[in-house]
């Protein structure tokens, strides 16, 4: 009886590792593919003979990214583009995210700004209001566009604010006493403290940013002012030739595209690697970010 | 009495400091939020960019009237909501399973270098995941060998109709399904033990007690996670579609955001864009104030 018991536990604890190995797997080939396919030659791409290794090993498209000053531009303008995001959108959410963490007794109208917060957050104008907004404001074309309309990022400031709400009320008084402004409170008492809350928020603008291509699409109209993601959507097969061109290997081959495929993995592999640099931070603080976006009554 | 006064003047110098925090902040709001929010009359326009909002002439409800009768809207809609239903439930389904799964495995190592590979694909872009799509599922992609391999015929998943959708579908739950699993693992782990041995001291069988005590522990959560989802369903994820779809997959494919980009910024209809996009909005404010009333009535919780 118990030796069936433990043999049935055997095979269920088998069952359960073959199913979790086998969709980690899943997870991992596609993307394992696109860099081996990054390290072959054009060749043995074209021919689909590239499965989990390199076929026919060369750094050939490694060393024709080296030489193009586009790729290199947009590159550029996405790491300026997180750097600035990342400094504006702290600092407007941490100056926002104090006041409204205190309570209507301390700091009166501070439920009629939530409101506005929340309704920003509810109800947008949508697409082409947006889109209007920022050509009449002549930032079409610049990188600001990228930057200004996501200046505020409404859910982050209300998830540093919660954290503001449970800091200890007698570390602000003490600081209060000594005489301290509101400015040095943020600063010197709250910031300190809510580390793990900003590291989130910091984490979701840095991907938020580096990986948005639609900003790119909608206000850039020149190719050499896309970001990163942008510049490689727009690299990307054209969808409804490859299909019309039946998808036979040949009829891909003569696709002037496709014979560049290898080479758009490697602008694939390059530009994943900032992400990949982070990932570590990633794993760390955005967990603790996803149980802080609720919040219990 | 002075004391009072004293301490009543320090109250309203912090205000006056709190007001000056909240500046910048509302002045990129009022600016890319709220002043878009009044564009939105372009929808009542015959809007001409050259005369501007106020040179416009009113078109009162003709776009909307243009759009009910448009038979385009009726599958738009319904793709949008195919589409951004089947992601959530079977999405939700398979990040249940995976965490049910994952908290069984008892090796630390093993446990952690899975979850490290299954969170990755959430913090790729689509742009990139589509290239991975594309490169798997196009007529001589890997799936389609693998299929003639096992004597099966080729499947043209993003030229057809019938296909696309549920390549839609199983690309996002394959990108999001380790993410969505955090909550749900954490929910498993704040379930007492002992109810677990407890229940193995009577001879629940491994199966029973997930189903008697895993899962019910776990109902809070799931029901949260549940109408948080409700407030995307008219989101089915520009980003996926806009880099994996083409006007061969339009009739399944075309959902509202990819349409009013076409209509509105391609197409230069701006104000019948508009009066899709305002249609949107308000039906996703409705159900984000749905979901948050649900959320409080179930799960105790809110979202905002």
């Amino acid at each position: 009886m118990i030796e069936n018991k433990s043999a049935a536990s055997k095979i269920r604890c088998f069952i359960i590792y073959f199913v979790i190995l086998l969709l980690a797997f899943v997870c991992l080939v596609p993307l394992w593919n696109i860099v081996c396919i990054s390290f072959s030659s054009s060749a043995a791409v074209a021919g689909n003979r590239v499965g989990m290794r390199p076929v026919q090993f060369t750094l050939g498209a490694y060393e024709k990214i080296i030489g193009d000053s586009q790729f290199w531009r947009s590159f550029g303008i996405s790491v300026a583009r997180v750097i600035i995001a990342l400094a504006l959108n702290l600092l407007l959410i941490l100056l926002m995210a104090y006041p409204l963490s205190k309570s209507r007794r301390e700091f009166r109208a501070r439920n009629i700004y939530m409101y506005l917060l929340i309704f920003a957050m509810l109800f947008n104008g949508g697409m082409i209001p947006t889109y209007l907004v920022v050509k009449e404001l002549g930032l079409l074309n610049s990188i600001w566009a990228l930057i200004l309309p996501g200046a505020v990022p409404v859910f982050s400031v209300i998830m540093v604010m919660n954290f503001f709400i449970g800091i200890p009320k007698s570390l602000e008084e003490a600081a209060i006493i000594d005489g301290a402004t509101p400015f040095q409170v943020l600063t010197r008492v709250f910031i300190p403290c809510a580390k793990p809350s900003i590291a989130t928020v910091a984490l979701f603008s840095i991907v938020g940013n580096w990986n948005d291509f639609y900003s790119g699409l909608i206000y850039m109209t020149k190719i050499k002012n896309y970001p990163v993601m942008t510049y490689i959507q727009s690299l990307s097969v054209n969808l409804e030739e490859l299909i019309k061109a039946g998808g036979s290997a040949n009829a891909l081959a003569n696709a002037a595209e496709v014979s560049n495929q290898n080479l758009n993995a490697a602008k694939i592999v390059v530009a994943v690697i900032p992400l990949l640099l982070i990932y570590p931070l990633l794993q760390k603080y955005l967990i603790t970010g996803i149980v802080m976006g609720s919040v219990k009554e | 009495m002075k004391k009072r006064n004293m301490l009543k003047s320090k109250r309203r110098q912090s205000e006056l400091s709190y007001h000056a925090m909240m500046l910048p902040g509302m002045i990129f709001l009022l600016i890319f939020s709220y002043i878009p929010m009044f564009g939105l009359v372009m929808a009542f326009q015959d809007f001409v960019p050259a005369k501007g909002i106020l040179g416009s002439h009113w078109a009162g409800w003709k776009h909307f009237k243009y759009m009910i009768a448009l038979p385009d809207i009726r599958l738009l809609v319904r793709n949008t909501v195919v589409i951004a239903l089947g992601k959530i439930i079977i999405g939700t389904a398979m990040a249940i399973l995976f965490a049910i799964l994952l908290n069984e495995i008892k090796n630390r190592l093993l446990k952690k270098s899975v979850q490290t590979i299954v969170y990755l694909p959430h913090f790729l872009s689509w742009v990139v995941l589509a290239s991975v799509v594309v490169n798997f599922f196009n007529l001589d992609g890997s799936v389609n060998q693998l299929l003639a391999g096992l004597g099966f015929e080729k499947l043209n998943f993003l030229g057809s109709n019938r296909l696309f959708q549920p390549l839609l579908i199983g690309t996002d739950v394959w990108k999001e399904f380790g993410y969505n699993s955090i909550v749900y693992l954490a929910a498993i782990t704040a379930i007492d033990p002992g109810l677990h041995e407890a229940a193995a001291i009577d001879g629940a069988s491994w199966r029973k007690r997930v189903w008697h005590i895993t899962l019910p522990g776990m109902m809070p959560i799931i029901l949260l996670m549940a109408a948080m989802n409700l407030s995307s369903i008219l989101s089915a994820g520009f980003d996926q579609v806009y880099n994996l779809y083409s006007p061969m997959v339009y009739e399944t494919g075309d959902i509202l955001d990819t349409y009013v980009y076409r209509m509105g910024l391609i197409s230069r209809q701006y104000s019948f864009g508009t009066a899709v996009g305002l249609l949107k909005s308000i039906i996703g404010m409705a159900l984000m104030l749905g979901s948050n009333g649900l959320a409080r009535k179930f799960a105790d919780r809110k979202i905002f």
